[in-house]
């Protein structure tokens, strides 16, 4: 007969609440900057000249079609041999950001390039400079076409988190584990992290549609 | 009762007697008779006992079999095993000597005998030449690299000053890569772990600072082989005054055997 003690773990709490914190901030710095670099590089992939085209699918395609926990851990083991030394905590939000740049970039761009070619035309015959059309007349609408596909790739980021436990970044899959690695209490170590992912990840597409409709992209068409 | 029926039994009992003796011929006689000395050791775990580059076995275990089998003037046949089928190996005469890293304790006591220690087996905490560790109280503000659930982690733990930061890894893979990249200062582990890192990575200048836990190795020997056991103990006895254990020691584990418990 199995008993459970789920008391064993939660009467670790300091390790989970950190972990908890980590998972939050990694996800609250990774956000806004993975987003900004998705939104120059589907600007510049959209209108941009040649070369630059050219340098941001290299990235696009390299970030895509590595599998994440690599690239976390060539940042980590890797860039040392290059004189790159950063903290594990630092590494994995680099990941991260590089990672939802990529993704995101992808996503965006799908939006800008469903904008109708007379919505450029017409911008550009109110005589708008190229950042205001793109930042006033494209984008807005882009991003709302694509606003769902994006907070699903950010939830995915964020419970990406949890393979930065590898590099000794402390965040809940980290905590986790080293809390079953002490009392063996594995399931519920487990079920325990399981179901806080699932509240955040519910959480934060909440926050996300809100936060969306309210600040970025203004309220839905009727 | 006839004469030649006792007769007749009297031989058939002696012959069963000579039988006996034969079957009960002890393990040294039937190495110094066949020239040979069954060893049981591991090919799996540097550097006590792995396949080198040139797929010859070598390491600390390996090479104590050798001077073993020297001593003995007799060859060495070495018996691969793991650590789950090494004492399996001694109870079934697939082996006459286990020389793989074994520990002594009250179980294993019950099932074989053990020689005097012939090598340290420790944990520690390693780091490089250049940085001055002399006290647990000099580890204060450094980073060290362990193995999530290693006997080190909760060892280190009891005894560090609390500024020391643990950086955590899932296995001894990727805690070697942390300290090997330098992205911890120092590392935790066992003698296995740490002769395999300052051999693969010379340039690291990694040496023994501070000794977390003392486990030595012992040569297994079966019950009841009391000769071969003695004969064992005078070889390791005569290696430890004749400074060749040291040698063995300081060659594959970075650091002396230190007090070798008999």
């Amino acid at each position: 007969m199995i008993s459970f003690d789920f008391l064993a773990v939660l009467a670790e709490w300091p390790l989970l609440l950190k972990g908890l914190a980590w998972t939050l901030g990694l996800t609250a710095v990774a956000t806004p900057l993975g987003m900004a670099i998705a939104t120059l590089a589907a600007w510049a992939r959209a209108c941009g000249p040649t070369w630059l085209r050219r340098g941001l699918g290299v990235y696009v395609e390299l970030l895509r079609n590595t599998p994440f926990i690599v690239q976390l851990f060539f940042i980590f083991f890797g860039l040392p041999a290059a004189g790159v030394k950063l903290s594990p905590e630092l590494a994995s939000v680099i990941a991260m950001t590089l990672n939802l740049g990529a993704y995101g970039c992808e996503i965006l761009r799908a939006g800008i390039q469903a904008t109708p070619r007379g919505q450029w035309e017409a911008a550009q015959s109110l005589a708008l400079s190229p950042v205001q059309v793109f930042l006033r007349v494209v984008l807005p609408p882009a991003v709302q076409r694509v606003w769902p596909a994006m907070t699903s790739q950010i939830i995915i980021v964020m419970l990406g988190s949890a393979v930065c436990g590898q590099i000794s970044t402390e965040e809940l899959s980290y905590a986790a584990n080293l809390i079953q690695s002490r009392n063996f209490r594995a399931f519920e170590a487990f079920i325990i992290a399981t179901l806080t992912y699932l509240a955040l990840a519910i959480a934060l597409r909440r926050l996300l549609m809100w936060a969306g409709a309210r600040f970025i992209f203004g309220r839905r068409p009727a | 009762m006839t004469a030649s029926f006792s007769r007749r039994l009297l031989v058939a009992s002696l012959s069963l007697l000579a039988l006996g003796a034969v079957q009960a011929q002890s393990a040294l006689d039937s190495i110094t008779k066949s020239k040979t000395i069954k060893i049981a050791m591991p090919t799996d775990y540097p550097p006590y006992g792995f396949v080198g580059p040139d797929m010859a076995p070598q390491g600390l275990d390996v090479a104590m079999a050798q001077l073993i089998a020297a001593k003995l003037g007799v060859k060495a046949e070495l018996v691969p095993v793991t650590s789950a089928n090494r004492i399996p190996y001694l109870q079934t005469k697939k082996a006459d000597l286990v020389i793989s890293t074994l520990g002594k304790n009250p179980d294993r006591e019950k099932v074989i005998n053990f020689s005097a220690a012939y090598a340290p087996f420790y944990q520690a905490v390693f780091a490089p030449k250049s940085l001055s560790i002399k006290s647990w109280a000099d580890l204060a503000g450094k980073t060290v690299a362990v193995t999530r659930g290693a006997m080190e982690d909760q060892e280190l733990a009891k005894v560090a000053p609390a500024s020391l930061e643990f950086k955590r890894f899932e296995d001894n893979n990727a805690t070697i890569a942390a300290f090997a990249a330098g992205q911890t200062q120092l590392i935790a582990t066992s003698a296995a772990v740490a002769g395999n890192l300052m051999q693969r990575n010379p340039g690291l200048n990694t040496e023994y600072k501070l000794l977390l836990k003392d486990s030595p190795c012992y040569v297994g020997v079966a019950k009841g082989e009391d000769a071969l056991l003695a004969k064992v103990n005078e070889i390791i006895a005569a290696a430890k005054a004749a400074g060749e254990l040291e040698a063995l020691s300081k060659k594959w584990l970075g650091r002396g055997t230190g007090e070798l418990p008999l």
